[in-house]
């Protein structure tokens, strides 16, 4: 709610300015030739139209509250040296340009557009090509990142950058944009209460969605694939997760979801298809999961040490490889009214719950988590027999691992 | 050996036991579409029946068939033929007597259920691939043990045992080895001990299909060059169609040296 | 037409054939290879068929070594021991497969005539009784005209009337200038259609020769009492080593080459020639 009172007071800020505001063109045939020089005639409020073009100025900074407005997608050339625009006002506007060709550092971060301690920025409807990092704000509050496109080609984790970074940002909303070949698809660190939806997030070399000690956020209807891994959220509180789309994050040691070291978080209506490992859980503590879709997983959940207090419900469990592994020293967590395909129990009472508990951890996965190469064996008709043996007789898995009244339809999510 | 395969066949497939494994894969494939919407699930259940069951009925076949047709033979080796197409024709009559079941009872139901449209057809062209070459290679199996061991309860249990042995105790010992020696590196010895049972391979072959994922998650760089690229499957397919050869050679060998 | 050198074999440590040697030359005639249980008759025949690989010797047929050959037993027709055929097969599709492998010119119909097979051509073979199977056996194995004719207890499970044809057969086939031999346990048939008689005993030819030699040799008067008196008087030679004696015996059950089949089979009690003993003393 905050955050919509802050978007209309930032919008009517920006209103009263119009009102006397002044329209600076440039074009390479214009009486003003360069971006730089647009900005220089500029006053608080005034427009920087800028016409197709390719302007090559090394950095551009913007120190004044206007907007700076591409038409048709003029192209700003950073010639791989120089970061492109560093805003270094509150109220700036930067909208319809192609930046390429930003500088890359393995000293400091270079990026194509910086923000450095300022409000009320908005940057929407830039195609930004080849950048290390692509939009940056440092200590950036209550700005808008809408409908960009970020196109990268990131090789090694050490060299590459993140294509949105927001470091000690509060209250940004980062919405419909397509990030791709980054080293993260969108970074927050020290971020909070910050809104993320409906992005795109692929082929990203480590994380499509990456939380560090940031709070009170949420990210809703967005889709990771192909990432290194999909999203990592890490000793943060408050996270919200819903509606999102995580598929096909494969790899060693990949996984569509960690969570590690996070507090106070929900997580509602998300699908989680075909990824090496659904959720990743390192002390996760008090978690909501409902209404998860894990389906074709290789394993849905792993949770390691010092998971407390997570609960599962009217979640659905399809065709993974290995539904849970879970090892041994966690506490208190629930499920309750979760579907489980391979659940084999029946429903006399007809109460739509299945009489007999399910158990989701097999002897299989805690032998895989022990030795991972045995994975090989897995469906082999000796294994079934280990697994059947240990579901008569529980040895290994943990008993307190078991949802007592399994669903036996399919719940629609 | 085209003749000794012809009739060999044309005896086998009007066996009540040809009729009956036919009838048993029908129902079984009829029964699992029938009655669960996942395709995918109908695969993995039915990958379970083929991998253990091809084998095994694979196996009692085998011996059965070259004991009983024992005294036929005879009068086979006493015609002008060379020995080694008598027991290659029957080897063939067999594998492909079994392997018609198997096409024929998890293909038909499928083409009737319309869904070599869908796109599960490569899991089911695989699985049923995969059902044909199992019974190739364990008749062929039996075929040898039969031919070795003129005692036929010997020769019927050490069949079993083989069966067993592939099916069973092969992967026992594996996963023995591999929980033994967790602290050395496991890739190279898991894939070249599936490479040496067939049943391993094909179940391996299956889930490339059907489990990528799990088989792509936490393992190391063999696997991921192993099983991530085409080559895998060539690789396993040929090894495959090598163990299809090797009862085919081992039963010339021993049949040119045996006495009847 | 058949010449045999030397020849030896052994089925693991127990030997069967010990250096024998033979030769069939004379067209249209009879010879019927007699000796007990296990000395070797059956692996003598399979040996000319190239169904038993000799250890050691030479056997030629028509003048070249069978070794390695096969297009020889064209040549040949011979009639096993056991007729047991594909049960799922006719027997019209049987002749038809056999025809199929060997080709060349048949006269089946003569001999389905000859059996009364013609109501069962249409009959699966798994349903066919032992006579009937016998019968077929025959046809098969006379369908084709060749100079040899190797007959491995011909007579088993046949009525009289078929016992009747089948020696009928056999002594046109003899006028045709066609080499027969014959193992059988029936005296009757050996001393009825025999114009030879080669004798086995422990892997050796114990005799060979003329009915007539035999008797006169042992001093009996008929076949039958001339075969017990050679295996009577082998026992009381044994008797001195009482271990060859017994051995006699275990060589069949030790024998691993029998099947289990044998034994179950009462055409092959072991006991016929020793009852026969037992009566004729």
């Amino acid at each position: 709610m905050t955050f919509r009172i802050i978007l209309l007071l930032a919008i009517s800020f920006w209103l009263q300015q119009k009102a006397t505001a002044e329209v600076i063109e440039v074009c390479p045939t214009c009486p003003v030739t360069t971006i730089r020089q647009g900005i220089e005639l500029a006053q608080t409020g005034d427009e920087v139209r800028v016409f197709p073009g390719t302007y090559r100025e090394g950095t551009i900074l913007v120190n004044k509250s206007i907007t700076l407005k591409g038409i048709d997608w003029p192209v700003i050339d950073g010639e791989d040296q120089y970061e492109i625009l560093t805003i270094l006002a509150s109220g700036v506007t930067v909208e319809g340009f192609k930046l390429i060709n930003a500088g890359k550092s393995t000293l400091r971060d270079m990026s194509a557009i910086r923000v450095d301690h300022q409000r009320h920025f908005s940057i929407c409807d830039n195609i930004i090509e080849n950048a290390q990092f692509g939009i940056y704000l440092a200590y950036g509050f209550d700005g808008i990142v809408e409908n960009n496109r970020l196109e990268s080609n990131a090789k090694e984790e050490i060299s590459s950058g993140n294509g949105v970074h927001c470091w000690y940002a509060k209250r940004i909303f980062i919405a419909h944009n397509t990030i791709k070949r980054h080293r993260d698809g969108i970074y927050l660190e020290f971020t909070d209460d910050s809104r993320i939806l409906d992005n795109w997030s692929e082929n990203n070399l480590r994380y499509g969605l990456h939380f560090m000690f940031s709070n009170r956020d949420a990210y809703s209807y967005n889709t990771f694939m192909n990432n290194g891994a999909g999203v990592a959220v890490m000793f943060s509180k408050g996270i919200e997760m819903t509606h999102n789309l995580f598929e096909h994050n494969w790899g060693r040691s990949s996984y569509a979801l960690l969570l590690k070291e996070i507090y106070d978080a929900k997580l509602e209506n998300n699908q989680f298809l075909s990824n090496t490992i659904g959720i990743l859980m390192e002390g996760a503590t008090r978690i909501e999961y409902q209404h998860n879709l894990f389906k074709s997983n290789g394993w849905a959940i792993q949770m390691t040490g010092g998971c407390i207090d997570n609960h599962f419900e009217s979640n659905a469990f399809i065709s993974n490889a290995l539904d849970m592994v879970v090892s041994s020293n966690v506490n208190n967590n629930t499920f309750d009214g979760n579907y489980w395909s391979e659940y084999t129990g029946y429903d006399l009472d007809r109460d739509g719950y299945g009489d007999v508990p399910h158990r989701p951890v097999k002897l299989f996965s805690y032998i895989t988590s022990q030795t991972p190469e045995t994975i090989v064996l897995l469906r082999s008709f000796f294994v079934d027999l280990l697994n059947f043996s240990e579901k008569v007789s529980p040895v290994l898995t943990p008993a307190n691992v078991t949802d007592q009244k399994p669903l036996i339809q399919m719940p629609i999510l | 050996m085209k003749k000794i395969f012809k009739y060999t066949l044309y005896d086998l497939i009007r066996s009540r036991w040809t009729l009956f494994y036919l009838g048993f894969f029908l129902l079984l494939t009829i029964v699992l579409l029938a009655f669960s919407g996942d395709v995918s699930k109908v695969i993995i259940s039915l990958m379970n029946v083929v991998l253990i069951l091809c084998p095994l009925i694979a196996t009692m076949f085998g011996v059965m068939y070259a004991y009983n047709s024992r005294e036929f033979t005879e009068l086979l080796l006493a015609q002008p033929i060379p020995r080694t197409s008598i027991f290659w024709g029957q080897y063939f009559g067999l594998g492909v007597s079994l392997s018609l079941s198997i096409l024929i009872g998890i293909g038909g139901p499928f083409l009737f259920y319309g869904l070599f449209a869908s796109s599960e057809i490569w899991n089911f062209f695989i699985l049923i691939v995969i059902g044909v070459l199992l019974s190739l290679i364990f008749s062929g199996l039996a075929f040898l043990i039969a031919l070795r061991n003129e005692n036929r309860i010997k020769g019927f249990g050490l069949a079993i045992l083989t069966w067993l042995f592939f099916a069973v105790i092969y992967d026992g010992l594996m996963l023995l080895l591999m929980v033994i020696f967790r602290e050395y590196p496991l890739e190279p010895l898991a894939l070249s001990l599936s490479l040496f049972n067939p049943i391993d391979l094909s179940r391996i072959l299956i889930l490339l299909k059907l489990d990528i994922s799990a088989l792509m998650g936490y393992t190391g760089a063999v696997f991921q060059k192993f099983l991530g690229t085409g080559l895998g499957i060539s690789i396993a397919l040929f090894v495959l169609l090598g163990w299809v050869g090797l009862p085919a050679f081992a039963i010339r060998q021993v049949a040119a040296r045996k006495d009847f | 037409m058949i010449a045999i050198e030397q020849l030896h074999k052994a089925y693991g440590k127990l030997p069967v054939l010990k250096g024998i040697s033979l030769e069939f030359n004379a067209p249209g005639r009879i010879t019927a290879i007699l000796g007990p249980n296990g000395s070797g008759k059956t692996t003598l025949m399979k040996a000319i068929l190239g169904m038993v690989l000799p250890d050691q010797g030479k056997i030629m047929v028509e003048g070249k070594s069978i070794k390695g050959q096969w297009v020889y037993r064209n040549r040949i027709d011979y009639l096993p021991q056991i007729a047991r055929f594909p049960e799922n097969l006719r027997v019209r599709e049987l002749i038809a497969f056999i025809h199929d492998l060997r080709q060349g010119e048949t006269r089946e119909a003569a001999l389905i005539r000859l059996f009364g097979l013609d109501a069962h051509l249409d009959k699966r073979l798994g349903n066919l009784s032992g006579g009937t199977k016998q019968k077929v056996n025959l046809v098969l194995a006379f369908m084709y005209d060749s100079p040899i004719l190797i007959l491995d207890e011909p007579t088993s499970g046949l009525d009289p009337i078929a016992m009747i044809r089948l020696k009928e057969l056999i002594q046109a086939e003899k006028k045709r200038g066609k080499l027969i031999l014959i193992t059988t346990h029936i005296i009757n048939f050996v001393e009825e259609m025999a114009d030879e008689i080669v004798f086995l005993l422990e892997g050796n030819i114990y005799f060979r020769g003329s009915q007539d030699e035999l008797k006169t040799r042992v001093g009996e008067t008929s076949l039958e009492r001339a075969i017990a008196s050679i295996l009577g008087a082998e026992k009381v030679e044994l008797n001195g080593k009482a271990h060859l004696s017994s051995q006699y015996g275990d060589a069949r059950y030790g024998d691993a080459k029998y099947g289990d089949a044998k034994y179950g089979d009462a055409r092959y009690g072991d006991a016929r020639y020793g009852v026969t003993t037992k009566e004729s003393l």
